[in-house]
């Protein structure tokens, strides 16, 4: 397993460069500078500032002089924030991210694996319909259009629940994490059912039952592990569309974290910004991804044995 | 005193198309220590009665109709059901056919085989994890599996599949039930391991005085360890009687029917094989498969190979039905692939009618394909699903000139006709047949082109008995018509016998023996022959209770 | 377990069986409706739209559903019934075409990869599997924000996400197809690489393709909607559901119809679709018909 995480990790490295490459390669060839949007900058200062940002050199030397900095850690400072490193607006942005990101997860786990292996344990009835159109509600409604109707309702004319920022008044977290987390709930509720369903129609869970287990241990000790491996393997991409799906509910509900700063930084061509923070989130998944893949082989002991071989 | 009475059991399934009658006025019974075969062909409701004694029946379709099973004078259909947990897996127990899937992949053997013990119904006989472990390891060595202790811990995928069933069994028997019900649990085994294993079973009867209710379709099998005979067809009843007289003083069509479509004694058809330069002739062969199943944590630098066909040489004679013998794994579907170029050869030389085809590029073989063919195994997946009859006959007609737009529609009736099949189902789908007349449609794809030499992969494995007999039948009738060659693989010896001239037999990609049919048979050189032929299980009661008293 | 009746000469091809399963399934059924009468409305709006796309009424302002209206209008007095076919026919077109990309990238890619195997495979889907993993929607993001708001570079940033999916379908279905007898049965009869990819490949890949291309489209429609709420996808004068439901967020407290009526129609119509892609998977499952 080690060897497996090793390999991993070693494969990684040529792909961050990719992305670096193409990162930069995309920033640097739009038009219009960083400086260049802000009309009171006149020429001169103009010109200054970017001979201070080394923007004046030619362009494979900016980018060996920024992998050089990536290696050390360093991604420069922010154009747009004078006095302050990415690195420092990062560290700042990131926890409220990934907290939200994390409860998201959580609400879209433990709601739609419920979901999932309710409906399984009685296809077709009325246990199964319910919870799956709800579901597919969940997936049709995107967050944009989520947020705004449960701050219309929770938080506007019910006045139950806080409609902006985070950690500052007591619940102000729930209504975020219930909007970026329910499509995903919903995707898992499907994943779940269907694994479960395949699952429960195997013979092993026959013979399960000839032994004369009840149906609650069939279904957590025999049914489970199994029927749970799709939504294994879909964490990984999950997690990716989190950090995505981060930008809408941090600017619905104003939330301080990465997200609304990256696509600030998009607009505003801050270029340090943009590449520190697509390496950054970058990293995250790929470390995730394996992380998941290094649980899939944990509950899966076929796995462990097979390398190649088909997907 | 009997320990199992069924009476009067209906079992209708709801389907799509309509009602089936699975299980129709069914009654029968089972006494302590005694052993009940229940023996029909697919679709006789075999294994739904069994499946009911338990309540594994899937409740949509299937609705029970009516009729009781009383075990123990309580009876199995009505009582509740956490009686019915009650009774699963302690008073009576189930092993089934497949025991790779029928065992959980993702816990080990020893988790598994505990659990009866530790989720007892009753919870003052549950057993603390230490005192199962103890029993299970107990069960293990009893069973069979050498070092327990170790093998306790591994998983399903780990162990061969005669250890596998063998693990079932410990499952099964842990909870020291009084009824064990065995659905097929053979058939999916090898000849020697089948043996194995129905000796265990046998003798595990006896030193736990368990009854036992065999099912099969083999009637072969069943004859050594029988006590009574059920034989069913389509639900019903054909006949029921103690084992001799189900062999030796069948009453009913069907039994004699199936006794009779057992490939018995050797081939009665004339040997056509011509002397003189043979047809095909292979040297020194060998065909090797990077194997996928190493560890991942594994240095990836050695890459095993499975040797699946290991430096094999032979020769067939034109008009000679050869016949390839061996185990799964032995490496005969590997060899005859081999033969047709479809799995291309690491080393050696092929040669049809003197040329060399593994010198060939794919171009020039194409004018060879037309002389060699082949005939698969799995009637289903061995035919397009969304070509109709027609068009899979026609397809190797016109590609190969043998027939115009006009003339193509003629043919392909006529081959209809060769094959046995009613003409007016020419514009049938493959899912609209039963698996004995898919695989006329694939013999006939297989003789469209007017081949030299067959390849015949298991043909008839996948097919029940009667009409296993059917299929054989056309084969060699196709044969002589046809002045073909045929190499004839098969794990089931007794066809083997019933058709081949000579016959060559192969053990892990090498060639153990070869020879004459009926002298190998009476003289096997090898021990690993002789281990196959005295694996096979012959139709005749008394033959086999020798048997087993011999050993 | 045989059925008994056996006899009938008609051939059911299984599109035949599976036509009439998806009769049966009223859900699918009603997300056929709606597509066709999406996509008729869509076509006809010019025509059929109660007002003019650009006609404006001041004076008149925002107003609730009325009988001249009725779906309302936004804050410049367009009619929002109006608006919303014109925005429907943008996200179809976006849906449509970003699909049709994606489908024709993952059909060859998966094709390839699954026919050829062994390391060309292992290669491809590698790359498959770490461009799954990758975050997107930043580099979709960046895409937009980088070259401008061009509708044509929406369609192909957005296939390129998609076709991922697609090409791990169809080379999951060539792969297990490839194992399948009768295409060694094909070899073994002299046919062509060629002759068996076009005669027994494609036909038995369609299934799957037909049923992941009805679910993609949604899957589509949704990303551009994103996309046109953070303002990087369809730009105004031209507008979608994306973009009608950003601007009704805006407003939604003193005018919540902006927002509810273009939200529920676009919800509506993924629902559709959605239910009609799972009821043609469950149509098309050839284990159904093996019996």
């Amino acid at each position: 397993m080690i060897r497996f995480a090793i390999n991993r990790l070693l494969q990684a490295i040529p792909v961050l460069l990719v992305v670096i490459s193409m990162t930069f390669l995309l920033v640097h060839s739009a038009p219009g500078g960083p400086f260049s949007a802000d009309k009171a900058v006149p020429p001169e200062v103009a010109r200054a500032l970017e001979a201070q940002y080394q923007l004046d050199q030619p362009l494979w030397q900016q980018y060996i002089s920024y992998l050089g900095d990536v290696i050390t850690g360093d991604f420069g400072p922010s154009f747009k924030y004078p006095g302050r490193t990415v690195n420092e607006l990062i560290a700042a942005g990131f926890p409220v991210t990934a907290e939200l990101a994390l409860y998201a997860m959580l609400v879209a786990l433990v709601i739609g694996i419920g979901a999932g292996v309710v409906a399984a344990m009685r296809p077709n009835t009325m246990q199964d319909y319910i919870p799956m159109s709800a579901a597919m509600l969940g997936i049709c409604m995107p967050s944009f259009l989520l947020g705004p109707i449960l701050v219309l309702i929770f938080g506007i004319h019910l006045e139950w629940l806080p409609i902006s920022g985070w950690g500052d008044i007591p619940g102000d977290k729930i209504l975020p994490a219930i909007t970026l987390g329910t499509g995903y709930a919903a995707y898992i509720a499907r994943l779940s059912r269907g694994g479960m369903l395949e699952v429960l129609s195997q013979d092993y869970i026959r013979t399960a039952r000839a032994k004369g287990l009840s149906e609650s241990l069939i279904i957590t000790k025999h049914a489970l592990r199994g029927g749970l491996i799709p939504v294994v393997a879909f964490l990984g991409p999950a997690f990716a569309g989190l950090l995505g799906g981060s930008f809408v509910v941090e600017t619905i509900f104003q939330i301080p974290g990465l997200g609304r700063f990256y696509v600030a930084s998009a607009f505003n061509r801050d270029y340090t910004m943009i590449l520190g923070m697509t390496i950054f989130f970058a990293t995250l998944i790929i470390l995730f991804n394996l992380l998941s893949d290094l649980l899939a082989l944990q509950l899966n002991p076929k796995l462990r044995q097979q390398a190649r071989g088909d997907h | 005193m009997a320990l199992l009475e069924v009476n009067g059991l209906r079992i209708h399934f709801h389907t799509r198309n309509g009602v089936v009658k699975a299980v129709d006025d069914v009654s029968f019974s089972v006494d302590c220590g005694q052993t009940l075969a229940i023996v029909g062909e697919s679709g006789s409701g075999k294994s739904v009665i069994c499946y009911s004694l338990l309540d594994l029946l899937p409740k949509p379709p299937a609705v029970i109709e009516g009729g009781s099973a009383l075990f123990d004078n309580e009876d199995l259909l009505t009582c509740s059901a956490d009686r019915m947990r009650q009774f699963r897996g302690n008073h009576i127990a189930m092993i089934f056919q497949d025991p790779m899937t029928s065992l959980n992949p993702f816990l080990s053997i020893g988790e598994q085989l505990i659990e009866p013990l530790i989720y007892h119904p009753h919870k003052s006989l549950r057993l603390g994890r230490n005192d199962a472990r103890a029993e299970a390891i107990d069960l293990l060595r009893e069973v069979g599996i050498v070092n327990p202790e170790s093998r306790f811990n591994s998983y399903p995928h780990e162990f061969s599949g005669g250890m596998r069933q063998r693990a079932m069994i410990a499952m099964a028997l842990i909870s020291k039930p009084r009824l064990l019900i065995c659905d097929e649990p053979t058939t999916a085994l090898d000849v020697t391991i089948q043996a194995q294993i129905l000796r265990l079973i046998k003798n595990l009867q006896k030193t736990r005085d368990v009854a036992v209710i065999f099912i099969s379709h083999d009637l072969g099998v069943v004859a050594g360890i029988a006590d009574h005979v059920l034989v069913m067809c389509d639900g019903k009843v054909q006949e029921q009687n103690n084992t001799d007289a189900i062999f030796y003083q069948s009453q009913s069509d069907y039994t004699k029917q199936l006794l009779s479509a057992i490939p018995q004694g050797a081939k009665t058809t004339a040997n056509r094989s011509q002397p003189g330069a043979p047809l095909v002739e292979v040297s020194n062969l060998k065909t090797h498969f990077r194997d996928l199943s190493i560890a991942a944590n594994k240095s990836s630098s050695q890459e095993h190979m499975i040797k699946a066909v290991d430096d094999v040489s032979l020769s067939i004679q034109k008009g000679e039905i050869l016949g390839l013998v061996g185990e799964s794994g032995s490496g005969k579907s590997t060899l005859g692939r081999s033969i047709l170029q479809l799995v291309p050869p690491i080393a050696g030389n092929i040669s049809f009618e003197g040329a060399e085809l593994t010198a060939l590029s794919s171009n020039q073989l194409t004018p060879y394909r037309r002389k060699l063919q082949m005939i698969f195994q799995d009637p289903y997946a061995s035919l397009n699903p969304r070509m109709t009859v027609y068009e899979t006959l026609a397809e190797p007609l016109l590609y190969h000139g043998l027939a115009n737009r006009k003339t193509v529609s003629q043919q392909v009736q006529l081959l209809m006709d060769d094959v046995g099949l009613a003409r007016s189902s020419m514009r049938k789908y493959p899912h609209e047949f039963s698996g004995g007349q898919r695989q006329r449609i694939a013999i006939g794809r297989a003789i469209a082109t007017e081949p030299e030499f067959i390849i015949a992969d298991e043909p008839v494995s996948a097919l029940d008995v009667t009409i296993q007999a059917q299929i054989l039948a056309l084969i060699v009738d196709l044969v002589e018509r046809h002045n073909l060659t045929m190499l004839f693989i098969s794990h089931d010896l007794s066809v083997v016998r019933y058709i081949c001239d000579r016959v060559v037999v192969m053990q892990h990609g090498k060639l153990v023996e070869q020879g004459n049919t009926e002298q190998l048979w009476a003289e096997p050189q090898q021990e690993y022959t002789r281990q196959l032929l005295a694996a096979i299980p012959a139709a005749d009661p008394v033959q086999e209770r020798q048997r087993w008293g011999r050993h | 377990m045989k059925a008994s009746s056996q006899s009938t000469e008609q051939h059911s091809s299984l599109w035949l069986d599976a036509w009439l399963k998806l009769r049966k399934n009223r859900l699918a059924l009603f997300g056929f409706a709606v597509l066709i009468i999406l996509c008729v409305v869509s076509l006809l709006t010019p025509w059929i739209a109660p007002y003019g796309y650009e006609q404006q009424d001041l004076m008149l302002g925002a107003t609730p559903p009325s009988l001249e209206h009725w779906l309302g209008t936004d804050i410049f007095g367009r009619d929002m019934l109006t608006r919303i076919m014109y925005g429907g026919r943008v996200s179809l077109m976006v849906g449509f075409i970003a699909t049709a990309v994606a489908l024709v990238i993952g059909i060859l890619w998966g094709a390839i990869a699954g026919f050829v195997g062994g390391r060309v495979d292992a290669l491809m889907m590698r790359i498959v599997d770490i461009l799954y993993a990758l975050p997107f929607m930043i580099f979709i993001v960046l895409l937009m924000v980088v070259f401008g708001r061009n509708i044509l570079l929406l369609f192909v940033a957005i296939g390129a996400v998609e076709w991922l999916t697609m090409a791990r379908i169809v080379r999951g279905q060539v792969m297990a197809l490839r194992k399948q007898e009768f295409i060694e049965a094909a070899y073994s009869m002299g046919l062509s690489q060629w002759a068996i990819i076009r005669r027994h490949i494609i036909p038995n890949t369609l299934g799957p393709v037909i049923v992941y291309t009805t679910l993609t489209i949604p899957s589509v429609m949704l990303l551009e909607a994103f996309l046109s709420f953070l303002g990087l996808g369809i730009q105004p004068p031209q507008s979608s559901w994306g973009l009608l439901i950003n601007y009704g967020v805006e407003t939604m407290e003193e005018y919540p119809w902006l927002l509810i009526f273009p939200g529920v129609t676009l919800s509506l119509t993924l629902f559709a679709l959605n239910f009609l892609g799972d009821g043609l998977r469950d149509a098309l499952d050839p284990r159904a018909a093996k019996d």
